[in-house]
């Protein structure tokens, strides 16, 4: 069912108060729970929840010819599947437009962050490169899929181990992983999506949130040598956003990164020594 | 499996869940030969008459049934109203208490209103409702949430214990749909503690002391919330 007009209007009234309906602040995620390791036969496996959002997320690695404009670089590809079990709102076939903006916005993060360091996934310049494969899933759609969907990515690719290459074959062992981490680099990329209703903005939306929002930006943001980075950025939805509020995203942004990303990643590497 | 059930369990459809010719079939059971077999997921009970109270699963529309419902669309003589579950209900103007212009539909419930409404016929697919009952019409204000329908009777609880126990600490008013929508008015601290408090019934719909547990989860904040918000909103 989409969403009644008294939700609507309850969540735009509560928000000029700075208040929401479940009692967070406007900068307050809900609780973040990760976990690894749920996929046997994937290289790197991550399920992240946000609250009642759920997303799986796998990583696999294959070897295949490079791009002919580079070279001595390893590929990545991601794709994002909103599977009818996620939402009433969703169906079976190929990825939708939301879907399909989903993973290209996760791409873009850690893509542009340079957290694969794509450089040392080279085989055999020109010849063969390891690509790497993301798929994300929508488990359960409660709002926020996309920080959710980033966050997950990031855990698997944390994870994730190279599996075995046969050299005199030209084959990749398919189950039998060695003992090597994918080449990762210090930037970790964090993405976050803000959301704007009348001239107040918010983070982490649930799902009548989410229907309610008018106007969205997506920032992918690192700190490689204690200055921020910001390395993706994507709008979305009619409403615009004057550049003050977009300074301010820009700060709330640094701030979150500094308040969310040591304890996430901490979760992340207790998980990994694991 | 002769033996007498006396504790309610677990039962999956096509389970066997007692067999000898002493029982009957109830609710969401069949008969087959001797057997009597479940027919959805959910807790068998019963002496005799052996019925099953399903956890999961939509909305059934039932007549007589108190629901609320969302419009999705309007007609030239009534509106379209989602009940959730697969088929639409319909509610026709002539249903309405007072007389409506056929020219102003829209202006009294628009796409996206909601209506507590009761069902008075049931069709093959689709339910016809009425607003010409006491406590029905359109709502206005406060905010609606979900739960399984299956979960209802818990959340009402014994001639309304749950619900009124809820009411009376929360300082709301709330109305339950049959179907699962549940309208809660009141202020912003007690909306949300209803929420939290439906929302954990609705979790814990099958554990033991459930009152017990709802009592202390609303004894032990509301009273620290409340004066604040009075004072505030003074």
């Amino acid at each position: 069912m989409e969403i009644p007009n008294i939700n609507k209007n309850k969540i735009t009234e509560v928000l000029e108060k700075d208040k929401r309906l479940d009692g967070r602040k406007l900068f307050d995620y809900r609780d973040i729970e990760i976990e690894t390791g749920i996929s046997k036969n994937a290289e790197g496996s991550a399920r992240v929840r946000i609250g009642k959002t759920e997303v799986i997320v796998g990583v696999k690695m294959d070897v295949q010819e490079p791009y002919p404009d580079h070279e001595d670089e390893g590929t990545l590809i991601t794709g994002m599947e909103f599977s009818p079990i996620s939402g009433e709102r969703y169906e079976s076939g190929p990825p939708k437009i939301d879907a399909i903006e989903v993973a290209r916005v996760v791409d873009r993060g850690i893509r542009e962050s340079k957290f694969i360091d794509f450089k040392k996934l080279c085989i055999k310049e020109g010849e063969k490169v390891w690509s790497v494969l993301i798929d994300i899933y929508a488990i359960n759609d409660d709002g926020n899929i996309l920080d959710a969907s980033a966050l997950a990515s990031v855990a698997a690719l944390m994870v994730a181990k190279m599996p075995e290459y046969d050299e005199k074959t030209e084959k990749v062992k398919f189950g039998e992983f060695t003992k090597d981490s994918v080449p990762l680099t210090e930037n970790i990329p964090f993405t976050m999506t803000f959301h704007k209703i009348k001239n107040k903005l918010f983070i982490d939306p649930n799902r009548d949130e989410e229907d309610t929002s008018e106007g969205r930006v997506t920032l992918a943001i690192t700190k490689p040598k204690k200055e921020y980075i910001i390395n993706a950025m994507q709008k979305g939805d009619m409403a615009l956003f004057s550049i003050d509020e977009l300074e301010q995203v820009v700060k709330e942004t640094e701030k979150l990164y500094d308040k969310m990303f040591n304890e996430l990643n901490k979760k992340i590497e207790k998980l990994m020594k694991k | 499996m002769t033996e007498k059930k006396e504790k309610r369990r677990i039962v999956i459809p096509g389970e066997v869940i007692v067999s000898g010719d002493d029982y009957l079939p109830g609710d969401f059971t069949r008969k087959e030969g001797k057997d009597i077999i479940a027919q959805r997921y959910g807790l068998a009970e019963g002496d005799r008459v052996i019925k099953i109270i399903p956890i999961s699963g939509v909305y059934e529309p039932r007549r007589g049934n108190t629901v609320i419902g969302r419009v999705s669309d309007i007609t030239f003589n009534g509106w379209i109203v989602e009940i959730g579950g697969p088929y639409g209900a319909f509610l026709s103007l002539m249903e309405c208490p007072r007389f409506i212009n056929k020219n102003d539909i829209a202006e009294f419930a628009n796409i996206g209103d909601l209506f507590c409404a009761k069902i008075f016929t049931v069709k093959r697919n689709s339910a016809d409702l009425t607003l010409k009952s006491r406590g029905l019409g359109k709502l206005e204000g406060g905010r609606v949430i979900k739960i399984n329908p299956h979960k209802v009777p818990r959340v009402i609880g014994k001639e309304g214990s749950m619900i009124n126990l809820i009411k009376n600490e929360t300082q709301t008013e709330i109305n339950v749909g049959q179907n699962g929508f549940i309208w809660i008015k009141g202020d912003l601290a007690g909306e949300e503690k209803a929420e939290k408090t439906i929302e954990l019934v609705a979790k814990e719909a099958n554990s033991e002391g459930l009152t017990e547990k709802v009592e202390k989860f609303l004894g032990g904040k509301i009273k620290k919330i409340n004066p604040e918000e009075m004072v505030k909103e003074e």
